[in-house]
């Protein structure tokens, strides 16, 4: 088997390993909460005897290792479980699966993350590439600072300061997000517009930042002096010689801030009413709605793993001495 | 075309002026003021003329070479002085100007191939890469052309070794792939800085060989960066002598060779006089038996070796990169327990591992590393560093520890004053003598030297090795000297070791090791090394192609 091939399945089988003992941490943090959802739907009535009688029709009198097994082995056949919501005895024709609850708001929250990465990722690449062949110039200072002042700012300020322009002023893009599964695609893309570009703005800096580190890091290298003296241009040091050694930081960069376009966006979401599994997370765990909140850590858990196993194979495939052994 | 053109040129004969370099001063910026580094320099260099430039390091002699091209490294600056190339002024030349000579007409071969090549390209890409992009040829040719350099610098597989990526092929292999690329525009001059430096002697005498060959076919001038006389004696035609950025002394190469007429040149034969008496040992302190080492437990790094060490003497194990000699050294010191075989030490088997060795068995076998830079703390005061082993093995505190850091430094010819310095603060021969203090602070039985004088200067290498023999006679510690440098073996052992490919080829006496009859790796390895006497080469390479 080639090295690359068996250093991917490890790190799999590493990430279904790490999944698993991050399904441990979230079930029980989940159950450390205080008050059930029992509690949280019955509010004043709760009485001990219907909170009781509401947790037994929920199944949460079992031990909670029951209850474990029980998700996880859900999880590996693909069944996430129903959700709370609904569900208590009296209604139970409405109670609805996590999948087709997080189903659409995830397909959101992609969407989103995928749109932002489009804008954001090239245009952080070429300025620190910029950034990084006119080091030290007007341009390389205006650069850093206008990206520091963006990843300084509050994400809902930025964002308030764009809707005003944008929508308020220019009316160029929509004010609100709001988006359901009947939107058209080019629809969705010109709504969710302003939360991207507002995300574009908290994210670039560090890519760009650490794109311009990673190649002015090699360019005391032998190499590079060894480029130089060959007559290459600075343009042709920086692209040919440095960027192809740098890939493997960039990447490892890059995967962090996409992890964080789907794990962390719920601010922007909120304030755009965008429907994404931000908002939907929140939601589920002040109403202590578990399957749903299990279900949305999970996958933000397995976002991770995922973006930081792509990366790492970037890291390998871009070395020639992983990639062609002696 | 016009390169052709430029080709044709009528003044492009042999003879011809090319360089003039006049009255050159270059400064360096370092601990915010510029310091003289070149202080005011002349060199001529005629057409098809090699020029060898010696000296240690801080000479100034990379710098004299790069600025020949024009270039100065980041934090330098020439700040007076003129350097004429084939009839263009380089000082004031634009930064365009001087990209389009680069590669083109004067190309740069440096020390260090594996750093040089940059790690992400072929081989090919990158021996091409000038030629393409100065326009000299198109990308076929050009790669043909490639090819048929590789043949002529007798690299094996000319037409595929192309392919390969530069962590694929050998330092002696890459450092003619970097000949090649440097040629590959038939420049008008070309830099070698201390191209050999980092090869094994047996590798060192096919790249010089090739090197030679080809600037002679191509006519090319050059200018020869070496700190190593007796190298440079077999590749110039005449030598300057620099110093702290001055001339000393300027040649033919045979002349200088037969009369060197300053003080300094001198001395730069002197190191190889110095030689220990060898002297016989009987009591063994420490035996190797048998013993196979790996790293992965695939490739065997050391394959049923036997050694034994006498004590009180001086062990020299030779060899070259990759002959197992460094790992004999981790196998003896528990780093890397041996997969077979056993080791003793005082007649009692060692524990194969570091973590079972009890704290006075670490303290009797202590080790002194190549690289005094990467082997001490940097963060650490003089004090810190060899007081540590004193408290640790010995339980000195306080004011006797103190007594005993100075005591030490006393020893190894350093005074009290050092006793607060860090690391950053010292030359490189005293850093290194640090750590032969560290050493001695545990009061060891044997000390592992590996390689302790490859990195230093000749002059400081002789003051470091007189050190040590002194050391042993007070002392009466055992070393086990680890070096690739036959001239440090010479000086320094009392029995050799021959290590090659994991094997131990002979272990004897000096004096039966380094006289006939010889097995052939030990013939090959001790002609390999370069005489002073510019004819060695022609003659060894004759005497190879008879045999």
């Amino acid at each position: 088997m080639h090295p690359v091939l068996r250093t991917v399945l490890q790190r799999l089988g590493l990430g279904v390993l790490t999944l698993l003992a991050v399904s441990v941490i979230i079930f029980s943090s989940l159950e450390l909460l205080p008050g059930g959802f029992a509690e949280a739907i019955l509010g004043q009535s709760a009485t001990p005897e219907t909170v009781a009688a509401f947790n037994k029709s929920l199944g949460l009198d079992r031990p909670a290792t029951t209850r474990y097994v029980e998700w996880v082995t859900g999880v590996f056949t693909g069944d996430l479980g129903k959700s709370f919501a609904g569900a208590g005895g009296w209604r139970s024709d409405n109670v609805r699966t996590v999948t087709s609850i997080i189903g659409p708001r995830l397909y959101n929250t992609f969407f989103l993350a995928a749109l932002t990465a489009i804008i954001a990722v090239p245009i952080a690449l070429a300025l620190g590439l910029l950034t990084a062949l006119y080091r030290n110039s007007w341009f390389d200072r205006v650069c850093n600072a206008l990206t520091l002042t963006t990843i300084a700012s509050p994400e809902f300020f930025v964002a308030y300061i764009l809707m005003f322009f944008f929508a308020v002023k220019l009316k160029i893009f929509y004010p609100l997000s709001t988006v359901n599964a009947d939107t058209p695609f080019l629809e969705h893309v010109s709504r969710a517009m302003l939360p991207a570009i507002t995300l574009t703005l908290v994210i670039i800096a560090h890519m760009m930042r650490m794109t311009r580190a990673s190649i002015i890091a090699l360019l005391s290298s032998p190499y590079i002096e060894m480029a130089k003296l060959k007559g290459l241009t600075g343009r042709q040091v920086i692209l040919n010689h440095a960027l192809p050694n740098a890939w493997a930081p960039i990447a490892t960069v890059i995967a962090f801030n996409l992890a964080y376009l789907v794990v962390g966006v719920v601010v922007v979401e909120v304030v755009f009413v965008y429907p994404g599994i931000g908002q939907l997370m929140v939601d589920s765990v002040s109403s202590r709605d578990m399957p749903v909140a299990q279900a949305c850590a999970l996958i933000f858990a397995a976002t991770y793993i995922l973006l930081n196993l792509l990366a790492d194979i970037v890291a390998i495939v871009t070395n020639p001495r992983l990639l062609h052994p002696k | 075309m016009k390169s052709n053109e430029k080709r044709s040129d009528a003044k492009r004969v042999k003879g011809a002026p090319l360089v003039e370099i006049k009255g050159l001063k270059i400064e360096g910026f370092s601990d915010d003021k510029w310091h003289p580094i070149i202080k005011g320099l002349d060199l001529t260099l005629k057409r098809g003329e090699v020029v060898g430039l010696i000296g240690e390091s801080g000479a100034g002699k990379s710098t004299l070479g790069l600025a020949a091209m024009g270039y100065t490294k980041p934090g330098c600056r020439i700040s007076a002085g003129t350097v004429n190339f084939d009839g263009k002024e380089l000082t004031t030349a634009s930064q365009e100007e001087l990209r389009k000579l680069w590669g083109s007409r004067i190309s740069y071969v440096a020390q260090s191939a594996s750093a040089s090549f940059n790690p992400a390209h072929k081989l090919m890409e990158q021996v091409v890469e000038s030629a393409c992009n100065h326009g000299v040829m198109d990308r076929a040719a050009a790669e043909a052309d490639a090819k048929d350099l590789f043949k002529r610098l007798q690299l094996p597989n000319p037409d595929t070794i192309g392919g390969r990526f530069p962590h694929q092929v050998s330092g002696g292999q890459l450092q003619r792939a970097m000949t090649a690329m440097a040629m590959s525009c038939r420049p008008d001059l070309i830099i070698f800085d201390e191209p050999t430096t980092a090869l094994d002697v047996t590798t060192q005498v096919e790249v010089l060989a090739a090197m030679r060959r080809i600037v002679e076919e191509f006519d090319t001038a050059a200018i020869y960066i070496t700190h190593d006389l007796a190298v440079v004696a077999q590749m110039a035609h005449r030598i300057m002598v620099l110093r702290y950025g001055n001339l000393v002394e300027e040649a033919e190469t045979r002349a200088m060779l037969k009369q060197p007429t300053q003080d300094y040149t001198k001395t730069l034969w002197a190191v190889r006089k110095l030689q220990k008496e060898e002297s016989k040992g009987d009591d063994v302190v420490i035996s190797v038996n048998n013993v196979d080492g790996s790293y992965s437990g695939l490739v065997k790094v050391l394959d049923n070796v036997t050694v034994r060490i006498p004590r009180g003497k001086t062990v020299a194990v030779v060899g070259e990169s990759g002959s197992g000699k460094s790992t004999l050294a981790r196998a003896i010191t528990g780093l890397l327990p041996p997969s077979r075989g056993r080791i003793s030490f005082n007649g009692k088997d060692l524990p194969a591992k570091l973590a079972d060795r009890d704290r006075d068995t670490l303290r009797r076998i202590q080790m002194i590393y190549q690289s005094a830079d990467t082997a001490l703390n940097p963060r650490q005061t003089v004090r810190d560093i060899i007081g540590r082993p004193t408290e640790f093995y010995l339980g000195l505190k306080g004011a006797a520890k103190d007594r005993r850091v100075v005591e030490l430094l006393e020893a190894i010819e350093l005074d009290e004053s050092f006793i607060d310095r860090y690391p950053g603060e010292m030359s490189g021969g005293q850093k290194q003598r640090i750590s032969i203090a560290r050493a001695l602070a545990a009061e060891p039985e044997v000390i592992i030297c590996d390689e302790v004088t490859s990195a230093l200067d000749q002059i400081v290498q002789e003051e470091i090795l007189k050190l040590l023999m002194r050391l042993q006679e007070q002392t009466k510690v055992t070393y086990l000297f680890i070096t690739h440098d036959i001239a440090t073996v010479r000086a320094i052992s009392d029995e050799i070791v021959v290590m090659h490919k994991g094997k131990v080829v002979q272990q004897g006496l000096k004096s039966e090791v380094l006289n006939p009859p010889y097995p052939a790796y030990t013939e090959l390895l001790l002609s390999s090394v370069p005489q002073m006497d510019p004819d060695w080469l022609t003659n060894l390479l004759k005497k190879r192609a008879a045999a």
